[in-house]
């Protein structure tokens, strides 16, 4: 469940941010993550940022990926 | 004066009627037929005719990269290319939701007069209603389209063979994004206009590259999956598409991820899909993309015997899906 | 676009098939709670790439398809009340209660509006001071968030003409539910991945200690989802269940604080009616007393028909795993997108939908 995209915060006035992701552009808000700041991605779900996202954890997700792809090579 | 509104009275054939007729209808698309003003356009006509028509009831009436009136003449003057035919006159009905203001019928009929002359048409006849506040959703249009189909065409749904290649004119879900991100409760600033157009000078361009073009067909609502799925029933082939072949704008993309649409049950104005014989497949892709509307044309497909009346997708990841038509409407979903 | 194009790597994800194929030497049964999942692995084709040996079953992760007939007919019969704008998020439209749907009511005299977001609803709720606006509050703990802080702003606001139909369900505990049945016996559970980002992963803890299942909790692109999938092996395997998260760009252990603290400040925990399953204590969220005002079901009575299912509908079944779409007498024959029995072939999350729009295994 849960449609949830990654978008990069553009701009910040209060409790709302402006996002865009490929172009699109929309306002939302940033109740629930009032630490995200501009140059940021964060998750958005129906109008709401609802957490930021970890790049040095995505970069270290890719990697396991690459690791865990090489280990079938050995055979 | 553009404040101006329209008012039940326009439309009741009274003075006030030929007012809005003669001041903004006439003068914009004026041509010796429509200036008569008679009660139908009288012309010689010989030749193997083709007749469409087509109602447009689309909200909100201006969406970036078009509006209604433009809509409504691509759309009819596309129905007409798609048989092959040239299309030569256009009759124009307006069913006007009384408080419509002038400014905004006249920027739809100067829509409609600027894409009747890119397309060479014109409007010879026509019809004005104005209904109660409640009765339309503004604006609703209604044309119909009359075109000559040059000897030797013969361009339908059914003849579709195995082996032919199908040929896509350029990015798909433009238009559906484009007057989606205009509706109420989902408003977005998108990077991608509708791509309403009309392509009859592309498909006389193809048809002059090659007598080998088996069927056309617009995907408007549905999108070019629920177009395939007609195409394949008509004829009873399978399709087989590549993901990978498939252009989508990346605004198209995001927006579609934002809301949950798969680009590919997402309408489009301005584009066709050709299943053509294969020998004659690269070069119709070559003089297509000769032409603004076919600039982004590539070969996503070809016709096969197997799962006759469906098409299937083989993904980015190699494995294949079905691709069925759009049941009800698109909805953008949470899930 | 950034966060999603790298982990659609297709040479990236035949390695990683490989890789699986490698690992697995027994039969394995996996559930996958989230429909999103579902629709990922139906979409691209996931099932096909898998060994043989590793099955993968859908659960009950559609908030849609769990929403009990009883509370779709609620929904249904606000609509009908005067001076009422209904607004809600598309998946609810297509839905068949007992009698009716919300599609067809709007074509009726209803006024029911399709939005994006919460904040929409609010907006329609100040633009209309008139009329009295109820959000259809469906969805998992990912999504009631949101509505719990569309409530505070109509709180702090002073916005009169709000209201919510509190219908948000909790995961945790349904998880729990399914595995008490112990109709199925699963190896391993695919978690899902949005609602982790709100409760994190610690809440899942029960299932490895308590059953002896193993958990991964996963992202939504194809690398995301086999990414899962091997982890999840790795552990049957090694006959040491866990909870592991793969999604970590986005889940932590502790989940988002802020969003747990504003839903704790507006909702409680209480029962709810899950479809196929019936009532489960301490499943779902109801308004403090603090902000009952905005309670759709205190403010307006209706009233309503005995609920009723539909005739020969396996929905419930379906969203237990005890059932697929196959093997439902009404699938295809009867049942179908354009004419839904049941709400599996609405949503477009719902098992059956996604069967029937992606196809069973297809060469």
């Amino acid at each position: 469940m849960c449609l949830a995209v990654p978008v990069k915060v553009v701009s910040i006035e209060g409790i709302e941010a402006e996002v865009e992701i490929g172009g699109v552009k929309r306002r939302v808000s940033i109740m629930l993550t009032p630490e995200a700041r501009v140059s940021d991605y964060v998750l958005l779900h129906t109008g709401y940022a609802i957490n930021v996202i970890d790049e040095a954890e995505a970069l270290e997700t890719l990697k396991i990926l690459e690791e865990m792809a090489s280990l079938d090579e050995v055979h | 004066m553009n404040d101006e509104i329209i008012l039940l009275a326009h439309g009741s054939g009274s003075r006030l009627s030929h007012e809005l007729i003669e001041k903004n209808f006439l003068p914009s698309l004026a041509n010796p037929l429509l200036a008569k003003l008679d009660d139908s356009a009288v012309f010689d006509l010989s030749g193997r005719l083709a007749f469409t028509t087509d109602s447009y009831v689309v909200s909100p009436i201006f969406f970036p990269g078009g509006d209604i009136g433009k809509l409504a003449v691509c759309g009819t003057i596309n129905d007409l290319a798609m048989s092959g035919a040239v299309p030569l006159y256009l009759s124009l009905s307006f069913i006007i939701e009384e408080g419509l203001t002038l400014g905004e019928l006249k920027k739809v009929v100067s829509s409609i007069k600027a894409a009747a002359e890119e397309a060479g048409v014109k409007i010879v006849t026509g019809d004005t209603k104005v209904v109660n506040r409640g009765s339309a959703d503004k604006l609703f249009i209604n044309t119909s389209g009359i075109g000559i189909v040059p000897e030797g065409i013969d361009i339908s749904g059914v003849n579709a063979k195995v082996g032919d290649k199908v040929i896509l004119s350029g990015n798909i879900g433009d238009h559906g994004i484009a007057v989606m991100s205009q509706r109420e409760g989902l408003k977005f600033s998108v990077p991608v206009q509708s791509d309403c157009a009309p392509l009859n000078k592309l498909v006389s361009q193809m048809l002059e590259a090659s007598s080998q073009i088996h069927c056309m067909r617009d995907p408007t609502r549905g999108g070019l999956a629920t177009t395939l799925n007609e195409l394949a029933r008509q004829s009873k082939i399978g399709i087989r598409i590549e993901e990978e072949t498939i252009p989508v704008h990346d605004g198209v993309r995001a927006a579609c991820e934002l809301l949950g649409f798969d680009p590919l049950y997402v309408a489009n104005e301005g584009k066709l899909i050709a299943i053509v014989a294969p020998g004659d497949a690269e070069k119709i892709l070559a003089r297509m993309k000769r032409n603004r509307y076919g600039a982004g044309a590539s070969i996503i497909g070809e016709v096969t015997d197997e799962h006759k009346g469906k098409v299937i997708m083989r993904t980015r990841l190699g494995a294949s899906r079905i691709v069925d038509m759009l049941s009800g409407e698109l909805l953008p979903r949470i899930c | 676009m950034k966060f999603i194009d790298e982990y659609r790597d297709v040479e990236l994800a035949k390695k990683l098939v490989s890789r699986i194929k490698q690992l697995s030497t027994r039969p394995t049964r996996l559930m996958e709670f989230c429909g999103g999942h579902t629709v990922s692995i139906m979409r691209n084709g996931i099932r096909q790439l898998l060994p043989p040996t590793v099955e993968m079953l859908s659960g009950p992760g559609c908030p849609v398809c769990v929403t009990a007939n009883a509370d779709i007919d609620k929904a249904i019969a606000l609509a009908h009340l005067p001076d009422v704008i209904i607004t809600t998020f598309g998946d609810m439209m297509k839905v068949p209660g007992s009698y009716s749907s919300l599609q067809q009511a709007r074509a009726g005299e209803a006024d029911i509006r399709i939005v994006y977001s919460t904040q929409d609803a609010l907006q329609i709720a100040r633009d209309n001071p008139a009329q009295s606006v109820i959000f259809i509050g469906i969805g998992f703990e990912t999504t009631a968030p949101t509505i719990a802080a569309s409530i505070l702003l109509a709180e702090k606001e002073g916005i009169k003409n709000f209201y919510v139909l509190c219908l948000s369900k909790l995961c945790p505990p349904i998880m729990k539910a399914i595995l008490d049945l112990g109709e199925l016996k699963l190896d391993g559970i695919v978690c899902p991945g949005h609602v982790s980002a709100i409760i994190g992963s610690r809440p899942y803890d029960f299932i490895p200690r308590d059953y002896g299942v193993a958990c991964v909790v996963s992202g939504f692109e194809p690398l995301d989802i086999l990414q899962s999938v091997a982890m999840l092996v790795e552990q049957i395997e090694s006959g040491k269940p866990t909870v592991e998260i793969a999604y970590r760009r986005v889940v932590n252990l502790e989940g988002n604080k802020t969003a747990l603290e504003l839903m704790d400040s507006v909702f409680q925990v209480g029962s709810a009616d899950w479809r196929g399953i019936g009532v489960v204590p301490a499943s779902g969220l109801k308004l403090r007393k603090k902000f009952e005002r905005f309670d759709a079901e205190q403010a307006f009575s209706v009233t309503l028909k005995p609920a009723r299912e539909a005739k020969g509908c396996i929905c419930g079944d379906i969203l237990r795993g005890v059932k697929t779409p196959d093997d439902c007498k009404l699938f295809r024959k009867v049942c179908s997108p354009e004419h839904p029995v049941g709400p599996c072939m609405v949503s477009s999350e719902g098992s059956c939908s996604a069967y029937y729009q992606y196809g069973t295994d297809y060469e």
